[in-house]
């Protein structure tokens, strides 16, 4: 902060604007930001007070007539609809089990990455790969070339290994009928953890080497000088990268669309929504359940602002 | 990957139990490179599949165990071009879409991200973090106000619509990461410049672009990435005339006797817009990803 931003700040308070000048000079701070500002008013703020002023209506796009005041009921019946109950329990399940073991994986991988090696450069590469492909176009990839049973790529394989051994009976499981929820979690994973990586891996670079060195001088070993000196270095990072993760995979529409179409108990809140909204036409309890994944998020996001926050006092000093 | 297994033989230095300590290192560390290199491959097969299946005959696409040898050939890509729905007006829709939006969100950002770090503003980081709080709002939340909206100013299956979201998708990013390459300005030149008399202008010019030009590049990539894979606004928006390629790709995802080469020269096709994008500025997305926060 400047100096000038901190007296206008004090004289506010107490006496009239002593001086045009200097409030034409917070006018000319301020005049940058303020498109860019009403512009995200406008877009995100209003759009939500729509919604939540719907959430209080009866409104089915299929009763035109039958418009009018609802009171709770919306949420009332978002409460004890069991779909919505579900779909909270499969959004949680789906959020972090993605985001737990694309950052383990990511941790792992990052820590190979981090090591001088020949074609180091290549397998980074062929790491960044996954997250390069459009989200719609990796899910049908998964869909129907890898998981389908009878000519997707993984039954194939078991097919080929197990003629490698002469037997012509391979296992040929129905990958999405059999576990339709660790299907979705598995191409979510397979997309996020070079993610994970990416941000670990500029952590790992940021680290202090000679102070590392100095401890293996010292006579501590690899499993000592990740636990006691590269973990707590890495945190801020960990925790960098479950927050956007969470953001980013709480709202995924596209892989429960496209690999189940939310079938199969795989349906997430967005899913759910879509569906209210998009084929059963009842703005009224769309907006609600609307209303009440907002309200779960506040909570989720107050937290996880904290962490940014703490991440973002180290730079702050300017 | 041969040259990974075969190591030089190393000078034999022993601990104070006289283990051949350095050759014992260099022989885990030939499995870990191992290791990586059978990691970084399990993780780009099902792009490899993806584009060596779009080379194959339908025939040869869709069968088990999967023929990997089986002659290459266009097949694929000349169905998906030129037989059913053309692909060019969605390629389109989501090139215009991706770029007015990115442009939109430069030109608002640049500003705004000037105005919290430069010369920041008075609760500089309240303002900055309402526009993170944005990013949380579940998307969902503002569906319907949108969709009718856009029904009654008949803007339903309009790209402009489309752009307009999408602006305000990737402003809250754009702005956090301009602010952060920003603030790598030296405070020194900045003083230095404003001492030798240096007008705003010059002081952009000189001692601001230089610095920032990478950052805003990376800004670019980030949120023509971002315009490019959404889906579900532009699923519930548009419909015919504004369609953008992913939705276009959703065709894919109910048709009964599935095209397999086909499915995979369209995904590969709407792909690689980002795929070229992303390696060539890999540094600068991992930067941009995370908010600029990660150097």
């Amino acid at each position: 902060m400047t100096s000038v931003a901190e007296k206008s700040e004090v004289g506010a308070a107490e006496t009239p604007p002593p001086g045009v000048a200097r409030r034409a000079s917070a006018w000319a701070r301020r005049a940058p930001l303020l498109p860019a500002l009403i512009f995200m008013i406008i877009v995100t703020q209003l759009p939500f007070v729509a919604t939540l002023v719907i959430s209080f209506m009866d409104w089915n796009a299929y009763y035109p007539d039958e418009v009018g005041f609802a009171g709770f009921d919306n949420f009332a019946r978002v409460f004890t609809d069991v779909n919505m109950r579900d779909a909270v329990w499969t959004t949680i399940l789906l959020t972090a089990g993605v985001v737990l073991i694309s950052l383990l994986l990511g941790l792992g991988i990052a820590l190979l990455l981090d090591r001088k090696f020949r074609g180091r450069g290549a397998v980074r590469t062929m790491m960044i790969a996954p997250f390069l492909v459009v989200p719609v176009a990796a899910a049908l990839i998964w869909k129907h070339a890898l998981y389908n049973p009878e000519y997707g790529l993984f039954n194939g394989a078991l097919t080929w290994i197990w003629g490698l051994f002469g037997s012509d009976n391979p296992p040929q499981p129905d990958w999405i009928s059999n576990m339709p929820l660790w299907a979705v979690i598995f191409a979510l994973v397979w997309q996020w953890t070079p993610f994970m990586m990416l941000i670990l891996l500029a952590g790992l670079q940021g680290r202090p080497l000679d102070v590392i060195e100095a401890a293996r001088i010292d006579g501590a070993n690899n499993w000592q000088i990740f636990r006691s000196m590269t973990l707590p270095h890495l945190r801020q990072y960990l925790e960098l990268g479950a927050l956007l993760g969470s953001i980013y995979i709480v709202q995924n529409f596209d892989a429960v669309f496209t690999i189940t179409s939310g079938g199969l108990g795989t349906a997430n809140l967005p899913y759910t929504i879509y569906q209210i909204f998009y084929q059963a036409h009842d703005y009224g309890r769309a907006s609600a359940a609307a209303v009440v994944v907002v309200l779960g998020t506040i909570i989720i996001a107050t937290f996880a602002l904290r962490t940014v926050s703490s991440l973002f006092k180290e730079e702050a000093g300017r | 990957m041969s040259s990974v297994t075969d190591t030089a033989p190393v000078p034999a230095t022993r601990d104070e139990r006289g283990r051949p300590v350095k050759k014992r290192r260099e022989g885990a560390n030939v499995w870990l490179s191992l290791l990586a290199w059978v990691v970084g491959i399990l993780f780009v097969l099902p792009v490899v599949w993806m584009v060596l299946t779009s080379f194959h005959s339908e025939a040869n696409a869709a069968t088990n165990p999967p023929a990997v040898f089986a002659p290459l050939t266009l097949e694929g890509y000349r169905e998906f071009f030129s037989g059913g729905a053309s692909p060019w007006p969605p390629l389109l829709n989501s090139l215009t879409a991706s770029v007015v939006s990115t442009l939109l969100v430069l030109l608002l950002s640049l500003p705004a991200a000037y105005a919290l770090s430069i010369k920041p503003v008075k609760k500089w980081s309240d303002v900055l973090f309402f526009f993170l709080s944005t990013k949380m709002l579940p998307v969902v939340a503002g569906l319907l106000p949108l969709y009718l909206f856009a029904q009654n100013a008949g803007l339903l299956d309009n790209i402009w619509l489309l752009i307009l979201f999408y602006t305000s998708m990737n402003l809250p990013i754009a702005v956090w990461m301009m602010r952060s390459f920003l603030s790598e300005v030296p405070v020194e030149m900045l003083e230095a410049a404003s001492m030798d008399g240096a007008g705003l202008t010059k002081t952009l010019r000189s001692v601001i672009a230089p610095v920032v030009t990478p950052g805003i590049a990376a800004t670019a990539l980030i949120c023509f990435i971002f315009s490019w894979n959404e889906l579900l606004f532009a699923r519930v928006l548009t419909a015919t005339v504004a369609e953008t390629a992913p939705v276009f790709l959703t065709s894919f995802v109910t048709s009964q006797g599935l095209f397999l080469a086909q499915l995979c020269a369209a995904a590969f096709v709407v792909s690689l817009p980002v795929l070229v994008a992303g390696f060539a500025a890999q540094d600068k997305l991992v930067q941009g990803l995370s908010l600029g926060s990660v150097k």
